[in-house]
């Protein structure tokens, strides 16, 4: 764990992903006020004693909407880098043990998929199976699938060239037993750094989504709704944009650094940073 | 069960590349008998591996390909047999140990379980068992400190126990035929000795047989009991290790001999330059009408280059492909 700890990137992106998970975690046990309770008496206060970042519109409190907002947040990067990593997975493997026809014809629907531009087709689908976070977080797993299904397929590939494979079969192993407990190990840790770092992109997908009012629907609180609705407001309540726009930037940052952290300690061919 | 435990006959194993066709094994036989190490012998890029892989019905797809020939294990033709049961062979009756002992172990796995792991496929034992027979066998080659080492990862280790770690991990069934590829080839020479005379009492303990592969004549001396010499695919030559160390016939043979290093010296005490064979084994995908040696050997002549030479018998169990044989006047 140590020499996790030596990477600077690791270290900072591990503390500021610990304040969201933290505050996540927290938001299902306590917020400083009620997450959708209104209040027109206090609407568009500035940060108080018992609002530390203000109130909207409505009078609910900033604070435990950003709170909770990191709850949705969590939710879709787990979600969305499962179905990447699930299917794309299974893809890559088949993939890379399989070759020819299947191969190509599974890279080739790669190359489609990206093809596309992800966040016109991920509103198509929204639009299409309407507006709702599960919907978001299919549109965006689907386009975490090729992702996954190359990388995966890239490392398998160069894996069972090399002897140890040989050997393995040599003694007997099955084909599937090798893929399960002798490659797939190997290649755990390039899926883990691209996981991470996929994590922090479906944030920041997930506040688009939401900000296009396609993702989270209100009034559950996202920080991507929490910014369109601010939108109105900038002028007379510059905080209600500001700390769910805080929020978006550190948790993607502290998972860009984490996934950075993570490549620089476990990958033994980048020049470990100092 | 009087069947040896590997027959090869006529094996021929073709390799389909974007150059071309071409042969990776020619039309090569030999038998191991129960119990016996035979030497296989010959330079890089000779066939060698190819001749252990298609053993084991592992060449490389979808490049190899087997064109005609058998291979029988204890009387069972290894070629028709059904790959379910080609894999129950595997690791239990015919083992094979690489030459490599750095990459031949799977980097993230500990040793207890990469030593266990055919104890659990073949002989169904529980991971208790399992470790339990694998830690009596890593103690068996002598690994230091075995216990230890049964969950340390293969990068703790130095390349001589790695290489007993392997040893251990092809033993632990109990084979009948182990195929030993170039087993000493990256260890060091005091290290090299130490794994020989392991294997060489493992093989009397377990009454086994051992195809020995290796470029190494001198390891050849040691272990085998009969040599078969390799050249571009094909058996060259053929005898018991007396006879093939103190009669070598073929210019190939002698060629080999004289280019292990001896550090002698001449009669006014200048050392003497080590001989060597010039040229380069041809790829495979050249064709040649001749000898397949003819492009290197110091004694060619016409017919060398015109006409194909077979396998012929001199005396018994001496077998000679060269047209030496009819010729020897023209050796030089």
């Amino acid at each position: 764990m140590k020499r996790f700890f030596i990477n600077r990137n690791f270290t900072v992106g591990f503390i500021l992903s610990i304040v969201v998970i933290g505050m996540a975690v927290l938001s299902f046990l306590w917020t400083p006020h009620e997450v959708n309770e209104m209040n027109a008496r206090h609407r568009l206060q500035g940060p108080s004693m018992a609002h530390p970042l203000g109130t909207d519109q409505y009078g609910r409190d900033v604070l435990s909407r950003v709170m909770a907002g990191a709850v949705v947040s969590i939710i879709v990067g787990l979600v969305t880098v499962a179905i990447g990593v699930v299917i794309g997975v299974l893809l890559g493997l088949a993939s890379a043990y399989y070759g020819r026809f299947l191969d190509e014809a599974i890279m080739r629907l790669s190359d489609l998929m990206f093809g596309f531009p992800a966040v016109l087709t991920a509103i198509l689908i929204t639009s299409i199976l309407g507006p709702s976070v599960i919907n978001a977080m299919l549109a965006i797993g689907i386009f975490y699938i090729p992702i996954f299904a190359r990388l995966t397929r890239a490392t398998a590939t160069s894996e069972w060239k090399k002897e140890y494979v040989l050997a393995a079969r040599a003694s007997g192993i099955g084909e599937w037993h090798i893929i399960g407990s002798h490659i797939l190990p190997n290649i755990l840790s390039p899926l883990l750094i691209q996981g991470t770092i996929q994590f922090a992109v479906a944030i920041l997908a997930e506040a688009g989504l939401s900000y296009l009012g396609l993702g989270t629907q209100p009034p559950h609180p996202s920080w991507g709704r929490m910014l369109y609705e601010a939108q109105t407001f900038m002028e007379m309540a510059p905080w209600m944009a500001i700390f769910p726009g805080v929020a978006i930037a550190w948790a993607v940052l502290g998972f860009n650094l984490l996934g950075d952290g993570l490549r620089d300690t476990l990958d033994p061919k980048m020049v470990r940073m100092r | 069960m009087n069947a040896p435990v590997l027959e090869i006959d006529d094996l021929t194993v073709d390799f389909h590349m974007p150059e071309g066709v071409g042969c990776a094994v020619d039309h090569l036989s030999l038998t191991v008998e129960n119990g016996e190490t035979i030497g296989l012998v010959g330079e890089s890029g000779c066939g060698k591996s190819m001749t252990a892989l298609s053993i084991l019905g592992l060449i490389p797809q979808p490049f190899g390909k087997v064109r005609f020939g058998s291979i029988r294990y204890a009387g069972e033709n290894l070629l028709t047999a059904h790959s379910e049961r080609l894999r129950r062979i595997r690791g239990s009756e015919i083992a094979m140990i690489f030459q490599e002992p750095m990459t031949s172990l799977n980097p993230v796995l500990t040793i207890g379980r990469q030593v266990a792991e055919p104890l659990m496929e073949h002989k169904g034992l529980n991971k208790t068992d399992a470790y339990a027979e694998a830690l009596a066998w890593l103690e068996h080659v002598k690994l230091p400190a075995a216990r230890e080492q049964l969950s340390q990862y293969p990068h703790q280790l130095s390349g001589g126990m790695r290489q007993r770690v392997m040893i251990a991990m092809a033993m632990v069934c109990r084979p009948r035929l182990l195929i030993a590829d170039e087993p000493t080839t990256a260890l060091d020479v005091t290290i090299q000795s130490q794994i020989l005379s392991l294997m060489m009492g493992l093989k009397e303990e377990l009454g086994m047989g051992i195809l020995l592969i290796t470029h190494d004549l001198g390891v050849v001396a040691q272990m085998a009991r009969r040599v078969v010499v390799m050249y571009a695919g094909q058996v060259m030559e053929e005898a018991d290790v007396e006879i093939l160390f103190e009669q070598p016939f073929h210019p190939y043979t002698q060629g080999l001999m004289q280019s292990i290093p001896r550090g002698l010296k001449d009669d006014r005490g200048r050392k003497i330059r080590l001989n060597e064979i010039p040229g380069n084994v041809l790829p495979i995908t050249e064709k040649v009408g001749g000898c397949k040696f003819s492009t290197r050997c110091p004694s060619v002549f016409e017919t060398c280059i015109n006409h194909h030479p077979s396998l012929k018998t001199i005396s018994g169990g001496h077998r000679v492909r060269c047209w030496l044989l009819d010729d020897p006047d023209r050796r030089r």
